[in-house]
C-alpha cells in the first residue's frame, strides 16, 4: 500500500493534507495503548537519538516530548537555552550542524522565531519536530486537541470550536485552525479586536469579539492562556477586564451546552481566562488533553523517523 | 585615451529632448557629438535600444564599513551589469555618512574603484538617529545630492520639519523612507494575511501611510521637495496622486520588488524576501503599477541592498531586511511594465530611470543632448534571459529573483564614453 506520511519533519500543520493529519492521529490512537499498559514501552526507535532543543522555556511541551521518545525506546538528551553555545553568541544553525554531527536523529525545538523549525528542517538531514516556533505554529498541541475532541465525540466534522483568548500571539490557536478547518469543524475565534483582528476571516473561520455570543453553540470551547509574559497593555487594559469579557466564568459556564467540551493548553491562569471549579468541572477535558498528548507525540515522532503508519498496518 | 564611438542604428529614446526614433550617435572625448570622428569604434545597436545611462538614485554599496556585504567596487560593477552608468548611495554606512570627511572618503573611494559615477546622499541627523541635525551646509558644501536618514526615517515631526526648512537653502531635497515606527513596531513583514499564517509580526501600511501624508504636509507647508523612496502601499501611492494634483512638491519612487512580489513570497521564511519596506498584497502593487502609469510615481529605484549569506542565513525574525536589485532592476521593470502589464510605454520607463531622477537631484546627466557626457545604455527590451545569481559581480547572493525568467536586459553600459561592460565580452579591463 502507498505510505501515506513521507515526511521527515513535522514543521507545520498548514504543510500537511487532511489525509496526512489523520495519519498521524489514527497511529496515536494506536500508541495510545502503550501508555495504558502496565509495561509502558516499545522498541518501535530503539537505537534512534533525540534531542530536545528547548531555545523558550517549556516544561509540559518538553517531558511530553521526552516520555513519548522514553516509551519508544529512544535515547534522549535536553538541552535548554540558558545552558547552550546559544547563549555565547552560536546561531541556530551551528548549534543544529553540531548535533547532527554527533549523529542525532532527531531534532524537537522550541524556539521563539517563526519558522526557526522549517529552517532547520530545510537544511539538517536529521528529523526536525515543531514544539513551538514564535506565533507560527504548534503542531503537537494542534494535533493533541484534534485528538481530543475526535476521542470525546466521535468526529470533527461539524463541531463548533470556539478558541478564546490571545489569538494574535497564539501558535497553539494556528495549529489548530489548521487541523480543525481541515478536518470539518467550523472555527470560532473569541477575543478583543486588537488580539483577534479580522485578518483571521482569511484562514477560513469567524472571528467574534463577544464570547455571550458563541457561548451557546459552542460544541467545544478552548480557552488560551493569556501570557503574562508578553501582555502589552496596549493590546488590553488589564486583566481583571480581560476576564470580565472574555473569561470563562461560573455564570458563563452554566449557559454552555451540557455536553460541551471544556479545553486549555495550559499552563492555566485559574481565575483570569477561567474559572477555577469550572476548570476542574465535569465538561473539562484538560487533563486528557496532557495524557493525549503524549500518544501523539509518540505517533509523530514514529512516522517522521520513518515508521510505517498504523493506519496502512491495520488496513492491509 | 578615450575613445571614439559610432553607435549605429539603434532605436535612441531620450525622454528628455523627446526623441525615440532610429539613428546613429556619435561620441568623442566622452562627450556625445554631431558627427562621426574618424576611426569611431562601430557598435551596431540595430534592433536594440540606445538611452541615456540609466540612473539609480537607491543603492547601498556598504562602504565604509561594511566591505564584507559590497564594495564601491563591487556595487558599481553590479550597476554596470544592470545597465545603470550613475548611482546615489544611502548614507547608512559605518561610519555613518554624516560628516564631509566621510562623503570626502566615499567620493575617492568611487574615483579609485567604481566603474560607474557614484553619488552621496548625506544624512538628516547625526549618526541617522533622527535628534539632532547633521552638518547640512558642510555636507552640501562636500556635494551630496540629497539628504536623508535611509531605513531610519525621522520620528521627530519637530526635527523633521527644521531638516527640510533648513536644507531649502542650499536647494538640497530630502528623501526619506517613510515608516512610522511605534506602528511597524518589531514587524519584519506585511501586516495581513500571510504574517497572519506564519505568525510573524506584521508592519503595517499603515505605518508608511502616515510619514507619506506628513511628508506632504512637510512639502506642501515649506515648498521644499521631499521624495518618499520605495513606495510599498496603495493608500500611500493614492495619499500621493491628490497631492501631486494639487501641486505639492512631492515625489515617490518605486522599485521593482514591490511591483512583482508580494508577501505570499514569505510562506516558507525564506529571508530573501525580507525587505524594508515589505512585500505587500496584490492590491497594493495594482496600485503602485497605476501610479508609475499616472505619473504619480515618476522614478524608478532599486534599494540595492547586499547582506552576506550568513547574516540571511538565519531565523526570520533575525535577518536584516533588504535585497539585491541593480542587475534584476530594469527586467523586472520591462518585464512587468512593458511587457506584462502594458502600463507604460517603453520612452516613460526610460524617463523614469533617467531625467526624472535626474531633475530631482539636479544632476548633471539623464540625456543624449549634443555636448552631453557620453553615459549611454543600450538595452534590449525582448531578450529572454534567466537571471541567475551566481554570475553576480556584487559579493552578496541576497536576491528572491534568482532563476527568475524575465524579458529585456542592458546589453551595453557607457560611461564617460567608455564600453564598461557589455552582455558578450563581460567588463572591460580598464571599468
Amino acid at each position: 500500500m502507498k505510505k501515506i506520511w513521507n515526511s521527515k519533519d513535522l514543521c507545520a500543520l498548514a504543510d500537511h493534507s487532511e489525509e496526512e493529519l489523520r495519519v498521524i492521529l489514527d497511529t496515536a490512537t494506536a500508541f495510545k495503548g502503550v501508555g495504558e499498559r502496565n509495561l509502558k514501552k516499545v522498541p518501535a526507535l530503539r537505537g534512534k537519538t533525540m534531542v530536545n532543543l528547548f531555545v523558550e522555556p517549556s516544561t509540559r511541551t518538553r517531558i511530553s516530548f521526552e516520555l513519548a521518545a522514553m516509551r519508544l525506546s529512544a535515547d534522549v538528551v535536553n538541552i535548554n537555552a540558558s545552558a547552550s553555545s546559544l547563549e555565547k553568541g552560536e546561531t541556530l544553525l551551528d548549534t543544529a550542524r553540531n548535533l547532527e554531527a554527533l549523529r542525532v536523529d532527531l531534532i524537537v525545538i522550541r524556539h521563539k522565531s517563526a519558522g526557526s523549525a522549517r529552517f532547520l528542517a530545510d537544511r539538517l538531514k536529521a528529523s526536525v519536530i515543531n514544539a513551538g516556533d514564535g506565533a507560527h505554529e504548534h503542531p503537537t498541541q494542534g494535533l493533541l486537541d484534534a485528538f481530543t475532541i475526535r476521542e470525546k465525540l466521535g468526529t470533527l466534522e461539524g463541531v463548533r470550536v470556539s478558541i478564546v483568548g490571545d489569538i494574535l500571539f497564539s501558535r497553539v490557536a494556528r495549529s489548530n485552525i489548521e487541523i480543525l478547518t481541515k478536518l470539518g469543524a467550523k472555527v470560532t475565534l473569541v477575543g478583543p479586536p486588537t488580539l483577534v483582528p479580522k485578518t483571521f476571516e482569511s484562514l477560513g473561520v469567524r472571528v467574534a469579539h463577544n464570547i455571550d455570543e458563541v457561548i451557546g453553540e459552542s460544541d467545544v470551547i478552548n480557552l488560551l492562556r493569556i501570557q503574562h509574559e508578553r501582555q502589552k497593555t496596549e493590546y488590553f487594559p488589564g486583566l481583571g477586564e480581560y476576564t470580565a469579557r472574555f473569561g470563562l466564568t461560573r455564570k458563563r459556564a452554566e449557559r454552555l451546552k451540557p455536553e460541551c467540551l471544556i479545553m486549555h493548553p495550559g499552563p492555566m491562569n485559574r481565575g483570569v481566562e477561567i474559572d477555577s471549579q469550572v476548570a476542574d468541572g465535569r465538561r473539562s477535558v484538560i487533563l486528557d488533553q496532557v495524557t493525549n498528548g503524549l500518544a501523539v507525540r509518540m505517533a509523530v515522532l514514529y512516522l517522521c523517523s520513518g515508521g510505517a503508519p498504523f493506519a496502512t498496518i491495520t488496513a492491509s | 585615451m578615450s575613445e571614439s564611438l559610432h553607435i549605429q542604428g539603434g532605436r535612441v529614446i531620450d525622454p528628455v529632448n523627446g526623441i525615440d526614433e532610429i539613428r546613429d550617435l556619435f561620441v568623442q572625448d566622452g562627450r556625445l557629438v554631431e558627427k562621426k570622428s574618424p576611426g569611431a569604434t562601430l557598435i551596431d545597436a540595430s534592433g536594440k535600444v540606445v538611452t541615456p545611462g540609466l540612473i539609480d538614485i537607491h543603492v547601498h554599496f556598504r562602504e565604509p564599513g561594511q566591505s564584507h556585504k559590497e564594495t564601491i567596487e563591487t556595487g558599481s560593477r553590479a550597476a554596470a551589469m544592470g545597465g545603470f552608468t550613475t548611482v546615489v548611495c544611502m548614507p547608512n554606512t559605518n561610519p555613518v555618512a554624516d560628516s564631509p570627511a566621510t562623503i570626502a572618503w566615499i567620493q575617492e573611494k568611487a574615483e579609485k574603484t567604481a566603474c560607474v559615477n557614484v553619488f552621496c546622499t548625506g544624512a538628516i541627523t547625526r549618526g541617522i538617529a533622527g535628534e539632532e541635525m547633521a552638518p547640512i551646509g558642510a555636507l552640501a558644501a562636500a556635494g551630496v545630492v540629497a539628504l536623508t536618514d535611509d531605513g531610519h526615517c525621522v520620528q521627530n515631526h519637530g526635527v523633521m520639519r527644521r531638516a527640510v526648512e533648513y536644507a531649502k537653502q542650499f536647494g538640497l531635497p530630502i528623501m526619506d523612507h517613510c515608516q512610522e515606527a511605534t506602528l511597524s513596531a518589531d514587524g519584519v513583514m506585511n501586516e495581513g494575511e500571510w504574517s497572519t499564517r506564519l505568525g510573524l509580526p506584521g508592519w503595517p501600511s499603515l505605518a508608511e501611510d502616515l510619514i507619506v501624508a506628513r511628508n506632504i504636509l512637510l512639502a506642501e507647508e515649506t515648498g521644499h521637495p521631499i521624495h518618499c523612496q520605495h513606495i510599498s502601499s496603495a493608500r500611500s501611492v493614492r495619499l500621493l496622486r491628490e497631492a501631486r494634483r494639487r501641486g505639492v512638491p512631492i515625489t515617490a519612487e518605486a522599485c521593482p520588488h514591490h511591483i512583482s512580489l508580494t508577501d505570499e513570497g514569505l510562506k516558507n521564511f525564506d529571508t530573501n524576501f525580507k525587505v524594508n519596506p515589505p512585500l505587500r498584497t496584490q492590491a497594493d502593487i495594482d496600485e503602485i503599477i497605476k501610479g508609475i502609469a499616472d505619473g504619480t510615481i515618476t522614478i524608478l529605484a532599486s534599494d540595492h541592498a547586499p547582506h552576506a549569506p550568513y547574516e540571511k542565513e538565519v531565523e526570520l525574525d533575525k535577518a536584516p531586511f533588504g535585497m539585491l536589485g541593480l542587475e534584476t532592476e530594469i527586467a523586472v521593470f520591462l518585464e512587468i511594465l512593458l511587457h506584462q502589464r502594458k502600463a507604460c510605454t517603453l520612452p516613460q520607463i526610460i524617463a523614469m530611470l533617467t531625467v526624472n531622477p535626474a531633475r530631482l537631484l539636479g544632476l548633471d546627466c539623464g540625456t543624449l543632448s549634443l555636448g552631453a557626457i557620453a553615459d549611454i545604455t543600450i538595452l534590449d527590451p525582448d531578450l529572454a534571459w534567466k537571471y541567475d545569481k551566481n554570475d553576480s559581480p556584487s559579493l552578496s547572493r541576497n536576491t528572491p529573483f534568482h532563476g527568475f525568467s524575465l524579458r529585456g536586459r542592458a546589453v551595453q553600459t557607457i560611461v564617460d564614453g567608455k564600453t564598461v561592460w557589455n552582455l558578450e565580452n563581460g567588463f572591460s579591463e580598464q571599468g
